[in-house]
């Protein structure tokens, strides 16, 4: 092929409920696909070689990096970036609740990644010790909280995704 | 050839992979076919780290691949990358290659007009180095079943959660009248490629399984190796590895 890397497919992709169909470069990363022809920056890029989990998003339920897929490789799926997390009436998802009452953001850039990754490990682990919360979050890197508030707002949304137990 | 994309991507987002074609196999039908059956497990080339384990697959090697499966990255990775992508990456801290290595896999590489079989051990030559020529696919991996009742230990140490290994150790054996029987011991992450330890496997063979045993093997182990780095803090990696995951086997 003699495109010199410039070729594009047309791709549907279901992002946040909405289809979204566009022209795709084949080279174009799925993060650079939602933040720049999108426009949804709420995922965030941050060393772009799928170590620093900021960029995660959900891809047919499932956490994963978008820094490490190509927008291509999203044709027909479905996916979830953080402002897909919310009620369509704005309401706060239980993770993202829990996060604003412990402090667990600070400047709010390893965040969309955090709560993407927590949204699909309490769907698998709903009554999670401590422990398995660090090692959860183990690949997402946080330089602002030290991840105590992190841990401790994960066990709170956790209680109330399950309805055990009161929110303040 | 992108499958998981989990090692190839950020090699290319670093430009120290620029391939001048890039075929994605995951659209291809029955790439992702995981086949469990009395003999084994068959391993397409799509099915995910995460996709391996008890709740999959059977018996002792099922236990085996949760506990080698929870040491690979982070889950975001797991849900992504492949298995086969693993072995033909061919990392020497490779938890699958390990696996595949210890248990005697078999993988299935087809090119046009070709398809031949190789064992693990002939497969992966050593570190990123494997005996895939370039226009072949690994299309698929077979892992052979632990006899019923085989006990199975993993043990990794790496500094961080989901870093790659320091070092790696993999034990299964069989009791017979209380004695050790067809033991395997392998190692990963210190030398170049991942290996069954034969002395430390001797070593062990015929004995009650308890600690003096096991540090028996330890030391055999230490001995027999040939640390890619450092050998004293290779042999001291290698030694407290292989003692714990002969005491975590169960």
């Amino acid at each position: 092929m003699s495109d010199g890397g410039c070729a594009s497919r047309s791709i549907a992709v279901t992002v946040n409920g909405s289809v979204c169909r566009a022209e795709a470069p084949v080279r174009l990363t799925l993060s650079d696909f939602l933040r720049q022809t999108l426009h949804l920056t709420g995922t965030h890029l941050g060393c772009e070689h799928g170590v620093c989990g900021a960029c995660t998003v959900l891809v047919d339920g499932r956490a994963m990096r978008s820094c490490l897929m190509l927008a291509v490789q999203a044709d027909g799926h479905q996916v979830t970036t953080i402002e897909g997390l919310a009620a369509p009436d704005g309401s706060l998802h239980p993770l993202q609740a829990a996060f604003c009452r412990h402090h667990g953001l600070q400047c709010g850039f390893c965040t969309p990644g955090l709560l993407t990754t927590l949204v699909e490990f309490l769907k698998d682990c709903p009554d999670p010790t401590a422990a398995e919360i660090r090692e959860a979050i183990s690949g997402n890197i946080c330089r602002c909280t030290g991840y105590d508030s992190i841990v401790a707002a994960t066990i709170e949304a956790a209680r109330a995704l399950r309805g055990d137990g009161t929110t303040p | 050839m992108l499958a998981g994309g989990q090692s190839l991507i950020p090699a290319m987002a670093l430009r120290l992979a620029r391939p001048a074609h890039l075929v994605d196999i995951n659209g291809v039908v029955g790439f992702d076919r995981l086949e469990p059956s009395e003999s084994g497990v068959r391993i397409g080339p799509c099915v995910r780290h995460a996709a391996l384990g008890a709740e999959a697959v059977p018996g002792p090697l099922g236990r085996l691949l949760s506990l080698a499966r929870r040491h690979i990255a982070h889950a975001p990775i797991r849900a992504r990358g492949t298995f086969c992508g693993s072995l033909a990456n061919a990392d020497a801290a490779s938890e699958w290659c390990l696996v595949a290595v210890a248990l005697g896999a078999t993988v299935t590489l087809r090119s046009q007009g070709r398809v031949r079989q190789l064992a693990m051990a002939e497969f992966l030559l050593g570190a990123m180095t494997t005996a895939l020529e370039p226009d072949e696919l690994l299309v698929e991996a077979h892992l052979p079943a632990l006899p019923a009742g085989t006990r199975v230990g993993f043990h990794e140490y790496a500094r961080r959660a989901g870093d790659f290994a320091e070092v790696m150790a993999l034990a299964a054996y069989e009791l017979r009248d209380g004695l050790v029987s067809d033991p395997r011991i392998a190692l990963g992450a210190v030398e170049g490629r991942a290996r069954r330890l034969p002395a430390a496997e001797a070593a062990l063979a015929g004995q009650r399984p308890h600690d003096a045993a096991f540090r028996r093997a330890a030391e055999a182990a230490a001995a027999e190796i040939t640390p890619a780095d450092d050998a004293e803090d290779g042999r001291l990696l290698a030694r407290a590895a292989v003692a714990r995951a002969l005491s975590a086997a169960a």
